[in-house]
């Protein structure tokens, strides 16, 4: 079998022909159509909690708090995994992902102790996020520091 | 050098006997289309253990205790243990037959383990090294998942091109002298890089090593496609068998529906949503194990190419960038009664 960058090459478009690609379309929908629901679902607990006279910033606080305790309580049942099959992006994104991801390698890597384990890898998948989060919120704030007055 | 014919082929003098297999799965593969062929299905893949990965282990060792009983054998008979798995530093194989007491060759071939193994197990014989030598591999799907992918709760979708990890524990008696299906060639495969880095296209990333071991092994032989009742690759899934049989259709050899794959015949991809197929050390060895052996020995297959197929890389190798190469090792596998005299 030749390994020369030719053959690589052609075996790459091989490849690509013969390996099907995500449904893209039916994909978009469900999350669209599902984290559309997530979305709609906050701020239906934002309408309540603000009808029970909280404050806008506590209403909106409570809202996080709900959806995330909500998303751990089903990753810990084993339900959130079925949902985020189905609905992929639509319950990556919003918050009650970023819970999954945090919730999941908890649970995962408890065996491997308390310290190692459990609180080490918390972070495995959500901290790219909380990094690159963070560093983007600071340039954005740098950009509007410089050019905003 | 009088045994090796060609450049990657041994013939083994008088061919070792296969007296017995055993096959142990989990839950989601015995729900499979191959379901009521395996010895012993697991209902809960945690297998009453704590982990995952202890789970994997007591698949080994009560899968290899059942080979050797159906051999109508004692542990203390077996000579050697030549076993493997995908876990860091093997530990799903040393954990599970540490007890056991007999001298041990840790392997490790990625998902190629089971041929690796039983390649090796039939030279210490036929060589006059040992007696017996008693084979196996496994894998078990949540311990690889966390090990190479996310943590199982975590909601992913996966795409087309990915493959199902087995679950289970394959294993062979393999014997000097007694009654079986007999390992008659060897092709040892080698490493094969076709630049492929996508982790989750393992099936392509074999293909080559398949087509190349193949290629070999009918060079070295002389044989053709047709001149086996069944050709079985180990984890390629859809897309790798396809690719396989473009790539061997280049070189001049056209591969027929006796042309399978352990991954495609294991799972039925639409109804369990295993998407291109299964894999792991455990697809072909229990699918050799519990299905190919039988069939084997009742005579029904006379002459059988059977190629298990990995994936070398790790997390780290993977994450750097690294390509994944594969390899595979080929095994000729003749039947009893009838059908042998071919």
């Amino acid at each position: 079998m030749q390994t020369t960058q030719k053959a690589q090459q052609e075996y790459d478009k091989m490849v690509k022909k013969a390996s099907p690609n995500s449904p893209i379309f039916t994909n978009c929908l469900k999350a669209f159509v599902s984290g559309g629901l997530i979305c709609a679902g906050g701020q239906l607990l934002l309408n309540l909690f603000l009808e029970r006279n909280f404050t806008e910033n506590e209403a909106a606080l409570c809202v996080s708090i709900t959806l995330i305790g909500i998303s751990a309580v089903l990753t810990a049942l084993g339900l959130y995994e079925k949902l985020g099959k189905f609905c992929g992006a639509g319950t990556i994104v919003p918050i009650t992902g970023f819970a999954n991801s945090v919730v999941s390698p908890a649970i995962e890597f408890k065996k491997e102790g308390m310290v190692f384990g459990m609180a080490a890898k918390m972070f495995l998948v959500a901290g790219p996020v909380i990094v690159y989060g963070t560093l983007t919120s600071m340039l954005v704030g740098l950009i509007y520091f410089l050019i905003g007055r | 050098m009088g045994k090796k014919i060609g450049k990657q082929t041994v013939c083994l003098s008088k061919g070792v006997p296969i007296l017995s297999t055993a096959s142990t799965v989990g839950p989601k593969e015995a729900e499979g289309p191959l379901g009521a062929y395996f010895d012993k299905k697991v209902e809960d893949a945690l297998f009453g253990q704590e982990t995952w990965e202890q789970a994997e282990s007591f698949f080994v060792q009560e899968n290899m205790a059942l080979a050797v009983e159906k051999a109508g054998l004692k542990m203390k008979d077996m000579d050697y243990i030549l076993c493997g798995d995908l876990l860091n530093q093997c530990t799903g194989s040393c954990f599970g037959i540490k007890n056991f007491d007999i001298p041990y060759f840790g392997l490790f071939g990625a998902c190629s383990t089971m041929g690796e193994a039983m390649s090796l197990g039939a030279m210490l014989i036929d060589g006059g090294f040992a007696g017996h030598v008693l084979t196996g591999a496994s894998s078990h799907f949540c311990a690889a998942e966390k090990q190479f992918r996310f943590p199982l709760p975590l909601g992913t979708q996966r795409p087309p091109t990915s493959t199902w990890t087995v679950t289970g524990d394959g294993a062979a008696v393999l014997a000097g002298k007694g009654e079986g299906p007999k390992i008659v060639e060897i092709t040892t495969g080698k490493i094969v890089d076709m630049g492929v880095t996508d982790a989750n296209n393992m099936g392509a990333a074999m293909a080559p090593a398949a087509a190349a071991l193949l290629l070999a092994h009918f060079e070295d032989t002389g044989r053709m496609p047709q001149d086996y009742d069944v050709i079985a690759t180990g984890d390629l899934g859809t897309i790798g068998r396809e690719l396989v049989v473009e790539l061997l259709s280049k070189e001049g050899y056209e591969m027929d529906s006796r042309f399978t794959d352990c991954g495609i015949e294991i799972f039925d991809a639409e109804k369990q949503d295993t998407h291109a197929g299964g894999s792991g050390c455990a697809c072909s060895a229990v699918t050799f194990c519990g299905y190919f052996y039988p069939k084997l020995k009742a005579g029904e297959i006379g002459r059988m190419l059977f190629i298990p197929t990995g994936a070398l890389m790790s997390p780290t190798s993977s994450q750097q960038g690294q390509p994944i190469p594969g390899i595979a090792h080929g095994l000729v596998i003749e039947g009893c009664g009838k059908g042998a005299a071919r």
